[in-house]
């Protein structure tokens, strides 16, 4: 059992700050970190190989610092760390981005047949959640997204059972490997490393690998092979004023002031508000 | 690395790409309706909402998509489709697209956009939506822009503008798709208004046979368990919300929040730390990973309005914070600051409110009285 | 179990600085660091004084990511009567190649710094606190213990660089804790202003920058030192006080910055800024008597952890990163001799510092703590002395100049007796002589 785990380092963006006047993202000492679902897929694919011994490869497209992202994951128990990292590269959107990839798991795959692929269920930057099914269809293996659970995995049959998160509920698939599972949030506990893991991770080396290690159509990949284009970036809804502090001595005080203050600038809450509660009180509803 | 992307807030910059000559002919608009299990996803409703407003400013028809199972039922979903606004609806029915599965449904739609070949395909950015859109825009090799906020038309060239939050909330981007068709999006439940209904408007239904075939669709459905409908919170669709955050510290105060929210006809809402803590249920977690609400009152108490609590709330009416630290980010976007520990001005809130409320049912009692 | 010459506990200039020299020295070095990264938990102004860093890494300009030089320094008397007397120096020789003097972003630096160590051939190991030291029956240091599982280490010699808490120490019993008296808290808040226009404000160009040393009672009697620094499109600003006068004033950091902020000299400087980044650090300010025990069997101590802060001038990153090459020095010069790290080999890193500006700087302000906290008048009744006197002298209303310096002296003598003055004017002498 072979699994590839697709990981992405992302600033944390918890943090980040954004140029007050020009719009820009201020990087400036913002952490990166390991996109935090692309973790839960990682941990996924150590329970597989706690039970069963597979192999693990992690695999990021990105500039030459996503390096620690992967050493993280080499700390935690992955077996091989590959970084697909070319200045062409750069700029691409999530099309762009899963042609790379596949390309570069197709490499992997050829090298030592791999059987599951793992991506997280989006990332916290990008948000697109397109990689992953991007890859799957390039590759034209099964694809099953928003997995919060994998019920069965044999393979010598070479067939998986997941829980898939659906809307309205969950839907239990069937598929058969190779395939791509999406990882969904909070699925597992995650581990913390333990010291000889860390030990290993700083000194195992990871491989590096560029357009020609994989092979690649120059007009497919970055900037070029990416049909989206940001044309703007501006700030979110940009408020003219502050908050109105209210004021008061004591916490009553305070909140007299605010509701006064509320419905005599929303008249209209007030109506809304009785209509409403007229409403549940007609039905019995304890809210 | 550089510090910053040099991507100001000018005005819309678009590169130079041409449009091939093969995508000339692509038009209208068309809408993808979700649905599982007999439900349309409102999401599809809200999306012919904003179509509408599209496919007028180019002139073209709005059609909306529908694939699914055999019978009666899912042909209904296209007059309800019509009632939403669609002129147009593009129906492929068949036994193997009873269940929602990636496979068959990249296939059916991949062939009816190469068949029809329209000019803007909007999906939900929903669990089924995202699943598809993705595999369906790899496997024609078009742009998509994941989970937008906001769509329009530059009038210009008739290139659909698609803004969206990037970096997590911190900032919006336009994204544009100027060289290969369909433009492809994917937009947020609740963020775009739902339009009228106007029943027994009925759409022109343009029938389509696909052939698949079971024994070549590798993935099956064993099964379907529905969330338990029961107790569910409708937080998205709730017009008033007390959230509460990790600032109550216990969950005896988080029953403040509750309470205040039974005294006002409110739902709970939480920030993902106190469902973490677990206050509150998952499904009450609003934000970026959690719901996405537009009440006409948002009420965050011990919230201190992170961008990924932010992306989820920001669209409310009013907004209201409770928060001892008055810098804290809240009172960035927030109308009204409440200065003070949320133990103490929750409680004070409930007696506020209900003062005001009987006083306003008194009034309204009286008015009533006096017109009699 | 691992086992390596040396483990250094720490990545900030300390313990960078003892890591890189040593692993340059050949020895084999594990650097173990709490923070996600080098920088990630460090606080700090920043200016950056080059000569310490020169000794270690000379050719550092060509790849250090530095903000500005350090072009102009100002020193300010602020009084709550929003009055501020100052002096400013600018030199044009500040702006000859090689500067001197630089300001910096700490979370940048530190991790280049960091990206030496590694390639000078030391291993790195972040994410991970060492939370105790392994002691032999005889109470030699022989390794550290992690919070990680299976996490104890074996070295010859740990160097404990951990900053200004110095909880290791402490826990070890290698020394008693900090006194709160001897701890300032500083807060520090990073704000954005467009290039230009800080230029402009600054009247500074290229790579110029511009520190000014704040002193007075800026705050609600409260005394306190605080500072501003140009960076290249940011503000650092900051004051710091001691942690045992927070407590009795019942002050909250936030509000100290705050009335600085607010102050009628600097509130124009930092108008329309946006805040980036706010945080609070503690800083030893006990100077040479504070000292604790610096080495012993198989360990020692350098940087923030041993209390090396020139708090006068506000100096530590230099103290530090010198502490943590004589360090590695010593331990370099015992390793090439055959002899081992015992406490009475170790004592060679403690005349390393005598000879150093190090111990020299921290014994000529020895006085300087002790005055301070007897005499807290004295940051706070002179500057606003100062800054009546200025006005009254300063204020053409008709009045004869002797009769306003008659004025002045009177009203000096009415806020302290002549005794108390003289007195202080002794002390003062004393302490900064
Ligand atoms: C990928 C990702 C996705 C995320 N998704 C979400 C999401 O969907 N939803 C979400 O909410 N978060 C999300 N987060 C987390 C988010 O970044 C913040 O950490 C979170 O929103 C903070 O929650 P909080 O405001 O409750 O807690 P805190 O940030 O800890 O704030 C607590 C506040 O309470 C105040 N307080 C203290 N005492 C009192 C008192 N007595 N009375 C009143 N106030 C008090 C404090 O001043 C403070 O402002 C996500 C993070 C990531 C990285
Ligand atoms: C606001 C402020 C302004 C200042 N301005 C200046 C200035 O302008 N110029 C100047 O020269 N000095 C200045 N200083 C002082 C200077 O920052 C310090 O003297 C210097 O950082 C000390 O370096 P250090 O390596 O000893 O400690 P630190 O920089 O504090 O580094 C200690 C490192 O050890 C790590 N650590 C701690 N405990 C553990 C553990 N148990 N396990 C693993 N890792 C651990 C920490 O995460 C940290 O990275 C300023 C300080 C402050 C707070
Ligand atoms: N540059 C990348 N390198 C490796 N994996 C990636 C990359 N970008 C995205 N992924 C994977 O695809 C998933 C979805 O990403 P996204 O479509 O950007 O939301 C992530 O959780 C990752 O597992």
């Amino acid at each position: 059992m072979h699994i590839a785990v697709c990981i992405k380092q992302v600033p944390d963006s918890a943090q980040i700050r954004v140029h007050p006047v020009t719009n820009t993202i201020m990087r400036q000492g913002v952490p990166t970190i390991v996109n935090p679902y692309d973790l839960f897929a990682l941990e996924e694919a150590l329970r597989i190989k706690d039970r069963t011994g597979a192999r693990i490869t992690v695999l990021t497209m990105g500039p030459a610092q996503a390096e620690e992202a992967l050493r993280k994951c080499l700390s935690l128990g992955a077996d091989e760390a590959i970084l697909v990292t070319d200045k062409v590269f750069s700029g691409a959107d999530t099309l762009a981005t899963s042609y790379v990839l596949a390309a570069a798991l197709k490499t992997l795959d050829a090298r030592t047949p791999v059987d599951l692929i793992f991506t997280g269920k989006q990332t916290i930057d990008g948000d697109t959640a397109q990689v992953g099914p991007g890859i799957a269809i390039r590759l034209g293996w099964q694809l099953l997204t928003y997995v919060s659970k994998i019920r069965e995995l044999e393979p010598a049959a070479r067939h998986i059972v997941v829980d898939r998160r659906a809307e309205g509920g969950v839907q239990v698939l069937k598929s058969a490997l190779p395939a791509v599972v999406t990882m969904l949030e909070g699925s597992n506990e995650l581990r913390f490393a333990d010291m000889p893991g860390m030990f290993r991770a700083a000194r195992q080396e990871v491989q590096r690998w560029n357009r020609d290690s994989i092979g690649v159509e120059l007009a497919q990949v970055g900037l070029k092979g990416s049909p989206t284009v940001v044309a703007q970036v501006f700030g979110p809804r940009p408020k003219a004023v502050k908050a109105l502090r209210i004021e008061g001595e004591t916490p009553d005080a305070i909140a007299e002031a605010f509701v006064d203050k509320l419905f005599a600038d929303h008249p209209h809450l007030e109506d809304a508000m009785l209509e409403h509660l007229e409403l549940l009180g007609q039905q019995g509803v304890e809210p | 690395m550089s510090d910053s992307l040099d991507t100001a807030a000018k005005p819309i910059k678009k590169p130079k790409r041409v449009l091939p000559e093969r995508f000339k002919s692509y038009k209208g608009v068309w809408v993808f309706i979700e649905h599982e299990h007999g439900h349309v996803h409102p999401v599809s409703w809200e999306l012919l909402g904003k179509g509408r407003e599209l496919a007028d400013k180019l002139g073209v028809e709005l059609a909306g998509v529908l694939l699914g199972g055999m019978g009666e039922a899912v042909r209904k979903l296209a007059e309800e489709a019509g009632a939403h606004g669609a002129e147009l609806c593009y129906l492929a029915q068949h036994p193997v697209l009873e269940d929602y599965r990636n496979q068959p449904y990249t296939t059916g739609l991949t062939e009816l956009v190469d068949t029809y070949q329209p000019e803007i395909l909007l999906l939900g950015a929903t669990t089924q939506g995202r699943d598809l859109a993705g595999s369906v825009a790899t496997t024609l090799l078009t742009g998509l822009t994941a989970d937008c906020t906001g769509l329009d038309i530059d009038p210009s060239d008739r290139s659909l503008l698609s803004s969206r939050p990037t970096f997590g909330g911190s900032l919006m981007c336009t994204i544009v798709n100027l060289a290969t068709r369909p433009q492809m999006a994917t937009v947020r439940p609740r963020v775009m208004a739902m339009p009228v209904r106007q029943p027994g408007r009925l759409p022109r239904v343009v029938e389509h046979g696909l052939k698949l075939d079971e024994s070549a669709v590798v993935t099956k459905v064993l099964d379907f368990i529905p969330d338990a409908r029961a107790d569910k919170p409708q937080l998205p669709f709730a017009d008033f919300i007390v959230a509460g955050g990790r600032g109550l510290a216990k969950p005896e105060n988080f029953a403040l929040v509750t309470r205040l929210a039974s005294t006002i006809g409110a739902e709970v809402g939480a920030s993902r730390p106190a469902v973490h803590a677990g206050w509150a249920d998952v499904e009450r977690q609003v934000g970026q990973s959690g719901k996405t609400v537009r009440p006409k009152l948002y009420i965050a108490a011990g919230i201190s309005g992170a961008v990924q609590h932010r992306v989820g709330m920001e669209g409310a009416d009013v907004i209201a914070g409770i928060n001892p630290d008055p810098r804290a980010p809240i009172f960035d976007f927030a109308n009204y600051a409440l200065i003070g520990s949320a133990a103490e001005l929750l409680p004070a809130l409930e007696r506020a409110f209900a003062r005001r409320l009987a006083e306003a049912r008194a009034r309204r009692a009286q008015a009533a009285e006096e017109t009699v | 179990m691992e086992k390596f010459d040396v483990i250094v506990v720490g990545a900030g200039p300390a313990g960078n600085a003892a890591a890189y020299t040593l692993a340059r020295g050949g020895l084999s070095v594990l650097q173990l660091e709490r923070g996600e990264s080098p920088g990630t938990k460090n606080v700090q102004g920043a200016i950056l004084y080059a000569d310490a860093l020169e000794k270690i890494i000379p050719d550092f300009r060509d790849s250090a990511p530095l903000e500005r030089h350090v072009a102009e320094q100002r020193m300010w008397l602020l009084d709550e009567n929003q009055t501020c007397t100052g002096v400013s120096h600018r030199d044009a020789r500040f702006s000859q190649q090689p500067y001197n003097r630089y300001t910096i972003i700490r979370a940048r630096f530190d991790r280049w710094f960091s990206e030496q160590v590694k390639r000078a051939g030391a291993l790195v190991i972040c994410e991970t606190t060492v939370t105790g030291l392994l002691k032999d029956d005889a109470g030699k240091v022989i390794g550290v213990r992690t919070e990680r599982a299976e996490g104890d280490i074996l070295a010859d010699c740990v160097i404990l660089a951990d900053g200004a808490n110095a909880l290791l120490g402490e826990r070890a019993g290698l020394r008693p804790a900090i006194k709160a008296e001897d701890m300032a808290l500083v807060v520090k808040e990073v704000l954005f202003l467009p290039k230009e226009t800080l230029e402009a404000r600054f009247n500074i160009s290229g790579t110029q920058g511009v520190v000014i040393e704040i002193a007075g009672n800026v705050t609600h009697g409260m005394v306190g030192t605080g500072f501003l620094y140009t960076n290249k499109d940011s503000i650092a600003i900051g004051i710091g006080c001691m942690l045992g006068d927070m407590k009795r004033q019942q002050l909250t950091p936030y509000q100290l910055l705050e009335g600085l902020k607010r102050h009628a000299a600097v509130q124009p400087l930092i108008d329309g800024a946006e805040m980036k980044e706010y945080s609070a650090h503690l800083i030893p300010e006990g100077g040479y008597r504070a000292l604790p025990q610096l080495y012993g069997e198989g360990w020692l101590v350098v940087g923030d952890s041993a209390g090396f802060v020139n708090a006068v001038h506000r100096e530590g990153s230099n103290l530090a990163m010198t502490s943590g090459r004589i360090a590695a020095e010593t331990l370099i010069a015992l390793r090439q001799a055959g002899k081992p790290f015992s406490a009475a080999n170790l004592a060679g890193y403690r005349q390393g510092l005598d000879e150093s500006f190090v111990m020299a700087d921290l014994k000529k302000y020895q006085g300087v703590p002790e005055l301070l906290h007897e005499n807290p008048h004295i940051l706070d009744l002179y500057p606003r002395f100062v800054g009546d006197a200025a006005r009254e002298i300063l204020t053409v209303d008709g009045a004869p100049k002797r009769d306003k310096q008659k004025k002045i002296l009177g009203e000096l003598a009415r806020r302290r007796s002549l005794l108390g003055l003289l007195g202080d004017a002794y002390k003062f002498w004393r302490a900064f002589r």
